[in-house]
């Protein structure tokens, strides 16, 4: 499923935070974890994610640590810090307060369309 | 990136293409500048997973690649992600002291600047050398002479250290020097009436005290191609060095005329008298650390900060090629040469070395398989307009060298105009082939490196068979 670039964009930086707050991971791990999550619906461009991260760990957000891996290579796992939960914490305010108000709308639009036939209307919500 | 530790557990033969495939991938990503080492190690690492991944889910290793590399996205968007996070990186910074690499004891960090002691040792000697002979000698002629073999050598040292020169090209190249030192010093110059304060030396030292610098800095270039100065490659090399090395050394003398400049104006106030101490002490000093210290950032700096002698060339190749026009029109419509003599010539020659530098430095820097461009055919323009000016001027020259008989700057300045005019007349009609698609770029850039010694057996001649040839005078 194709999912708009700028939707991707705002909830990458929950998504990777609320994955760290479960536990210290690396980028691959992070993003199997997100299509998982999605159900497979989300597929990010797996490069993305390496700015995002190091933009996160500029911002203290996150901490990273190289390690190694069990195969021996150098590996970069990041972690949230007590900045980074904080900012979670924030970010799942706001995200509370869109998707309620989008609930609004759906229920709105299914209820205001019951009239016009459409499979599509009772589908998700009814 | 030969660090990274190669994946041994994984990689049976079974999968060398894979490695092989990941190895051009990496290659790949590290022409981006705004993703570094790292990150590539962190992308690599990301990549190898889900190869593994899809390995497992039944993929062989191409295909798996192939997904991977497709998830991983465009090479272009990442970079750009990672441009907008790090905008430094497109900054390249220069590091001067860098780091030990990975993987060595941390404990020698005095071994950092070593390379910096050793460079300013060097220089602080060639300095105490030159200091000696300003003590020793007075005669302006005599120090211009000696100056270069007092300081090129000290250079000569430092690379030669650099590169580990093999002990028997060193000593060759030594005692090359110290021949040609002897033969200079050892010529019976005419070097003026010495009861005249200000004695007019004859032309052949002057000659040689110009042509023997050059002798030297081509030996300068084998000890800087660590001996493999037959290399097409290292002599490019060499030419960008000296590039970069003369831009450097103009920027740091600025810099130093400015230091000196504001240091004398504040102690004339207060009454100190500046100048001997600048004469006697600071010059002797200042300009060998000079050569030293850009020889060294030179070194140093390489492919981290664009290369400023190409841009030069670009920015000046087509004022060059509209000066060159303006004057070949000047020439044609200016009517008879008759009161123009050697200074003509000399002018030409300063005319066609300018154009052959920028001829070069645009070639050092150009990516020999791009197609023939619109700059190529400027450049062709110059170098045709530079010939054009030339003829010219020769045919005059020619006219009045045989009614007036051959003198040793004449013919100095005679060799070097032909040889100029060899080297530019080739160069064109390589560069011709190239914009009309019957040869390579390379054939252009291979002659001009092939064409180099040609200038320091010249340079050789006029320094060591001119003197006697015009008896000294």
């Amino acid at each position: 499923m194709h999912i708009d670039k700028d939707l991707v964009a705002a909830s990458a930086t929950p998504l990777v935070l609320g994955i760290l707050a479960d536990g210290e991971s690396y980028g691959y791990a992070i993003l199997k974890r997100v299509t998982e999550l999605s159900g497979g619906r989300m597929q990010w461009t797996d490069g993305m994610l390496y700015p995002l991260l190091h933009r996160l760990e500029r911002q203290e957000l996150i901490e990273a640590t190289w390690g190694t891996a069990d195969n021996g290579r150098r590996r970069k796992h990041y972690a949230i810090t007590p900045a980074g939960r904080a900012a979670l914490a924030e970010r799942q305010e706001q995200w509370s307060v869109v998707a309620e108000a989008l609930e609004k709308v759906w229920r709105d639009l299914a209820d205001g369309a019951t009239g016009l036939a459409g499979p599509r209307t009772a589908e998700g919500w009814a | 990136m030969s660090e990274t530790p190669r994946n041994t557990t994984q990689s049976t033969p079974d999968h060398t293409g894979l490695e092989a495939q990941i190895d051009q991938w990496r290659g790949f990503v590290r022409r981006r500048r705004a993703i570094a080492a790292p990150d590539i190690e962190e992308m690599e690492d990301h990549l190898r997973e889900q190869v593994a991944d899809l390995n497992a889910g039944g993929l062989d290793d191409d295909e798996a690649f192939l997904v991977a590399v497709k998830r991983m996205g465009n090479l272009d968007d990442v970079s750009r992600e990672f441009a907008r996070e790090h905008s430094d990186r497109l900054w390249k910074q220069l590091v001067l002291f860098p780091d030990a690499p990975a993987g060595q004891a941390p404990g020698r960090g005095l071994g950092r600047f070593r390379d910096l002691a050793v460079l300013l040792s060097l220089a602080i000697a060639a300095g105490i050398a030159l200091k000696i002979l300003l003590a020793n000698v007075t005669e302006e002629t005599t120090l211009l002479l000696n100056g270069p073999f007092l300081v090129l050598p000290f250079l000569a040292g430092y690379l030669a250290w650099k590169r580990a020169l093999p002990l028997r090209t060193a000593s060759v190249l030594l005692a090359a020097t110290a021949a040609l030192a002897l033969i200079v010093n050892l010529y019976p110059f005419d070097l003026g009436n010495p009861a005249d304060p200000y004695p007019e030396p004859g032309m052949t030292v002057v000659l040689a005290g110009l042509h023997a610098p050059i002798v030297l800095w081509l030996l300068v270039g084998v000890v800087y191609a660590a001996g493999s100065w037959r290399s097409d490659a290292r002599r490019m090399d060499y030419v960008r060095f000296t590039g970069e090395l003369l831009v450097y050394l103009a920027l740091i003398q600025l810099g130093g005329m400015l230091l000196v400049g504001l240091t004398a104006g504040v102690l004339s106030l207060v009454g100190v008298d500046f100048e001997p101490f600048i004469e006697d002490w600071l010059l002797p000093f200042a300009l060998p650390g000079a050569l030293m210290v850009a020889a060294w950032l030179v070194e140093a700096k390489k492919s981290v900060v664009e290369n400023i002698a190409p841009v030069l060339a670009r920015v000046f190749t087509p004022l060059a090629a509209l000066m060159l026009l303006a004057m070949f029109v000047a020439l044609l419509a200016g009517g008879p040469f008759d009161a123009v003599d050697r200074e003509l010539l000399i002018l030409m020659d300063a005319v066609l070395l300018l154009v052959l530098f920028l001829l070069l430095y645009s070639i050092s820097a150009r990516d020999p398989l791009a197609p023939p461009g619109i700059f190529d055919w400027l450049q062709l323009v110059l170098v045709g307009a530079a010939l054009a000016v030339d003829a010219v001027a020769l045919t005059a020259m020619l006219v009045r060298i045989a009614e007036f008989g051959f003198t040793a700057n004449k013919v100095a300045a005679l060799g070097l105009n032909l040889i100029l005019l060899v080297h530019l007349a080739w160069a064109g009609r390589l560069t011709l082939g190239f914009v009309r698609g019957s040869r390579t770029f390379v054939a252009t850039e291979r002659w001009q490196t092939r064409y180099l010694p040609v200038y320091g057996v010249w340079a050789l001649v006029v320094t060591v068979v001119f003197p006697p040839v015009f008896g000294f005078a």
